[in-house]
């Protein structure tokens, strides 16, 4: 690998891992989990992004986690 | 599943329903493949560890042994860093291999309770990151700060050495039992281990410790923003801020969260600059210096406002900004000290070790123990390892890496601040530092008591104080109490010799004050709606309505409740003649290690169940540690008869002082002050009591569990019952040679089954 090579991967990375503790990628594991249990066509209708990110904020509603001091 | 009594071994040994079809792919490695690569000590491997111990070793030295008239701070960093290494390679690893034997063939709750949304099985490397956010916050960085005023060894031992064999355990121990019980909370937990009994206590101990410290962390930013035009406008615009973010994220670009706290992350910097802007001109600096109560009093509104909005218009976005921040500004904290190195010129121990001082008062044992709880042992952590991160979690190991290494890394950023701390001159430490009953509030005051206080190599001038607060960009510097005033100051005074020179130093000064306020907020509105839906679970036994906790009026009184009531704490402090966060961040320390107390106790009890007795004393030594500390400084807090340190003893003296007719005694100048000084220690008194009462009942209650398993040698768990595993992931940072093998062949069959979707 040269140096390009290696500084693009080394940004992929960074941008995957800021993303993942940011919490960015919560939809496509959501959608990644529900393809797996449903494959295929299914019955079941998978959330659109937009509903996935309005329920996950509301069921911070109901279910609060503490933040450390 | 409930407590069908198991033996402890056939969890992880010899259950059947673990068997894997040898034709497949294996999901964990043996353990004496995970013996052997750790055994198999190469040449290489030798000189790495011998290297590190050497330099630990070292380093160790210059802080304890050399101590000459300066030290430099990469000693600290060298120190903390080199024994992170061997507690976490070797003691962790004890833990690992005798006490929690993890099974990597079970499924982890993120694996068998998979909803792709709590139960998410996530990068190992990617929960690190999480769980740091979730755990980190502002009590690191206030708790050194304060101990400084003993010199700085003391507080390094107990930071480096309690971390490693107390608050990582406890974090670790935490996560492990809560994951193989579905992600039990710790109040779950305690009721199953501990009875009824033990589990109440353990509850009102959880909702009243949530209190105090959402209480005495509202109190430090009231007093880092109180008198300071510029702070007010720039901390006061993370609530647009927010609110935009949050808008930006419901109805234009959902899911777009690292984009949006990009953008956030900018406009927080507008309103640095700006704050300083509008500080400058005469209707800002007017307008937005706002004074310690109404501070409170509008804090207190914010806390009720925030916590009964929406999540997805504050507290959301409040929480991605914090996030970035909090790991942008540690790690960049981190990299300026290695790049400056500050000679520290504060001694090894001061004057104030032995009797207390202007900051802290009361002797270093119990003290410095509950000054320092974050960073060193943080019980409050085991309510995070219990609540989002056991559900996370993809394979049992992991638990090692993020639970005991999550904690080190917190330890490590309680270590940077108090290297911030002590790097700033001392005269000017204890000017900032001492209220301003002793300094008066003036430069004039504080330049007399602290040269009064006979230091060594201290001899503070007025024009140093007038100095640094125009360099800051403040009014004055004098009794800015609370510890984050003195670490931004710390924090500006290092960063700007690597970036900006002093002309910047006002600009990190309120970067640092900014970055504090943000997830002190953040705490103070999420620790609100906790307390709030535990007040509600808890009203719900006597009255079935409040089990309903979207019964809007419900919801509004109990958080009204728990407003209140750390309001009222809030309050006291800001008005306590005595000088508030002296008196009131000993109960903090002592409320934190109390609930450590606790979540160790509720661990001892699920050891004792599982029959290890030979290696209870993993447990049991920081248990008894935590007990000794926070159950002598509560005595001392209650019983001592020396006013300074003991709350009745001081309501005794201002109670008599007023029966006596007198109109002024000791700092507090008016009848009314002396009268809020015996209102307050009664308060404070009383929450000692309360406190220590609750916690020796958890631990009777733990010990009595322990006995009764140990006596009648009738062993289970309530752990849930064993699920098997379908994936394989590495334990550690870097997988080692023989998960990478394994690694490489589930990732060849995961190109089989799907080609072209090649995954990380």
């Amino acid at each position: 690998m040269n140096t390009v090579e290696l500084l693009k991967k080394g940004a992929r990375d960074l941008a995957w891992f800021v993303k993942g503790v940011m919490g960015e990628d919560a939809y496509d594991k959501y959608r990644a989990h529900h393809e797996s249990r449903h494959p295929g066509a299914d019955a079941t209708p998978v959330l659109t992004e937009r509903e996935f990110w309005r329920d996950q904020t509301d069921r911070q509603d109901t279910n609060p986690q503490g933040r450390c001091c | 599943m409930g407590t069908r009594p198991r033996t402890p071994h056939e969890s992880t040994e010899g259950a059947g329903v673990l068997d894997r079809d040898p034709a497949l792919l294996a999901v964990a490695l043996d353990q004496t493949t995970h013996d052997a690569e750790e055994a198999h000590w190469t040449p290489a491997k030798i000189a790495i560890w011998g290297g590190i111990s050497l330099l630990g070793g070292l380093s160790w030295v210059m802080l304890a042994v050399v101590r000459g008239e300066t030290v430099n701070a990469i000693w600290f960093v060298f120190a903390a860093v080199c024994t992170y290494l061997i507690g976490y390679r070797f003691y962790s690893n004890y833990i690992q291999k005798h006490l929690l034997r993890p099974d990597d063939r079970r499924a982890t709750p993120a694996e068998y309770k998979a909803d792709g949304k709590d139960y998410a099985a996530t990068d190992r490397r990617v929960l690190f990151g999480h769980h740091f956010a979730a755990i980190a916050g502002a009590g690191p960085l206030v708790g050194p700060v304060l101990a400084a005023q003993m010199g700085y060894l003391p507080g390094t031992i107990w930071i480096i050495v309690g971390v490693v064999l107390a608050g990582a355990v406890q974090d670790y121990l935490v996560l492990f039992f809560s994951m193989r019980r579905g992600g039990r909370s710790l109040g779950q937990m305690a009721r199953d281990e501990l009875g009824k009994v033990g589990g109440t206590a353990a509850l009102i101990a959880t909702l009243a410790i949530m209190v105090i410290i959402v209480a005495i962390l509202a109190l430090v930013v009231v007093n880092a923003l109180a008198a300071s035009p510029w702070g007010v406008f720039s901390v006061g615009m993370t609530i647009p801020i927010a609110l935009l973010m949050g808008c930006y994220l419901r109805f234009f670009r959902p899911g777009k969260v690292t984009e949006v706290s990009i953008i956030g992350f900018v406009l927080l910097l507008a309103a640095i600059v700006g704050g300083g802007m509008i500080s400058n001109t005469e209707w800002g600096a007017a307008f937005f210096h706002v004074d310690p109560l109404p501070l409170a009093i509008g804090i207190i509104i914010y806390g009720f406002v925030a916590a009964i909005l929406p999540v997805w218009l504050l507290l959301a976005p409040r929480d991605y900004l914090s996030t970035f921040m909090k790991i942008g500004t540690i790690g960049m904290l981190a990299i300026a000290i290695i790049i400056v190195r500050p000679e520290i010129s504060v001694p090894a121990f001061s004057e104030f070790t032995a009797n207390g001082g202007p900051v802290v008062s009361g002797s270093l044992f119990p003290f410095l123990f509950v000054t320092i709880a974050c960073g060193a042992l943080s019980g409050f952590h085991a309510l995070i390892a219990s609540g989002t991160t056991p559900k996370l979690i993809e394979k049992e190991r992991q638990t090692r890496f993020i639970g005991y290494g999550g904690m080190l890394m917190e330890s490590f950023v309680a270590i940077m601040a108090l290297v911030a701390a002590v790097s700033i001159d001392r005269g000017i430490y204890f000017a900032m530092n001492s209220s301003p009953a002793l300094t008066g509030g003036t430069v004039e005051g504080a330049v007399a008591f602290v040269n009064s206080l006979g230091l060594t190599g201290v001899n503070l001038t007025p024009d140093m104080l007038t100095q640094t607060a125009k360099d800051v960009g403040e009014a004055s510097i004098v009794s800015r109490t609370g510890g984050a005033p003195t670490l931004s100051v710390g924090l500006a005074h290092i960063m700007q010799q690597v970036a900006g020179g002093s002309g910047m130093m006002a600009f990190w000064y309120h970067f640092a004050i900014m970055f504090e306020a943000l997830f002190i907020l953040t705490a103070v509105d999420a620790g609100t709606r906790v307390a709030r839906f535990m007040l509600q679970d808890s009203l719900g036994n006597f009255f079935p309505k409040f089990k309903n906790t979207s019964w809007r009026a419900g919801a509004w009184l109990t958080t009204g409740i728990m407003v209140l009531a750390w309001g009222a704490v809030l309050i006291m402090g800001v008005t306590d003649p005595l000088g508030g966060i002296n008196t009131l961040f000993p109960l903090f320390g002592i409320a934190n290690q109390l609930l450590a107390a606790i979540a160790l106790a509720v661990c001892m009890a699920i050891v004792a169940k599982r029959g290890m007795f030979t290696y209870l004393w993993i447990v049991a030594l920081p248990l008894a540690f935590a007990a000794v500390v926070t159950i002598s400084a509560s005595f001392l807090k209650i019983f001592s008869t020396v006013p300074a340190v003991g709350y009745f003893a001081q309501n005794r003296v201002f109670s008599e002082a007023l029966a006596a007719g007198e109109t002024s005694f000791g700092t507090a100048k008016t009848v009314a002050a002396m009268e809020a000084v015996v209102r307050n220690t009664m308060v404070q008194g009383i929450l000692s009591v309360l406190f220590v009462v609750l916690a020796i009942i958890v631990m009777v209650t733990a010990i009595q569990a322990t006995w009764r398993s140990w006596k009648s040698r009738d062993f289970g768990t309530n752990e849930d019952p064993a699920v098997p595993s379908q994936m394989f992931a590495p334990s550690g940072f870097l997988p080692t040679p023989a998960e990478k093998e394994l690694g490489a062949s589930w990732e060849a069959q995961a190109r089989l089954e799907k080609p072209g979707k090649a995954k990380r």
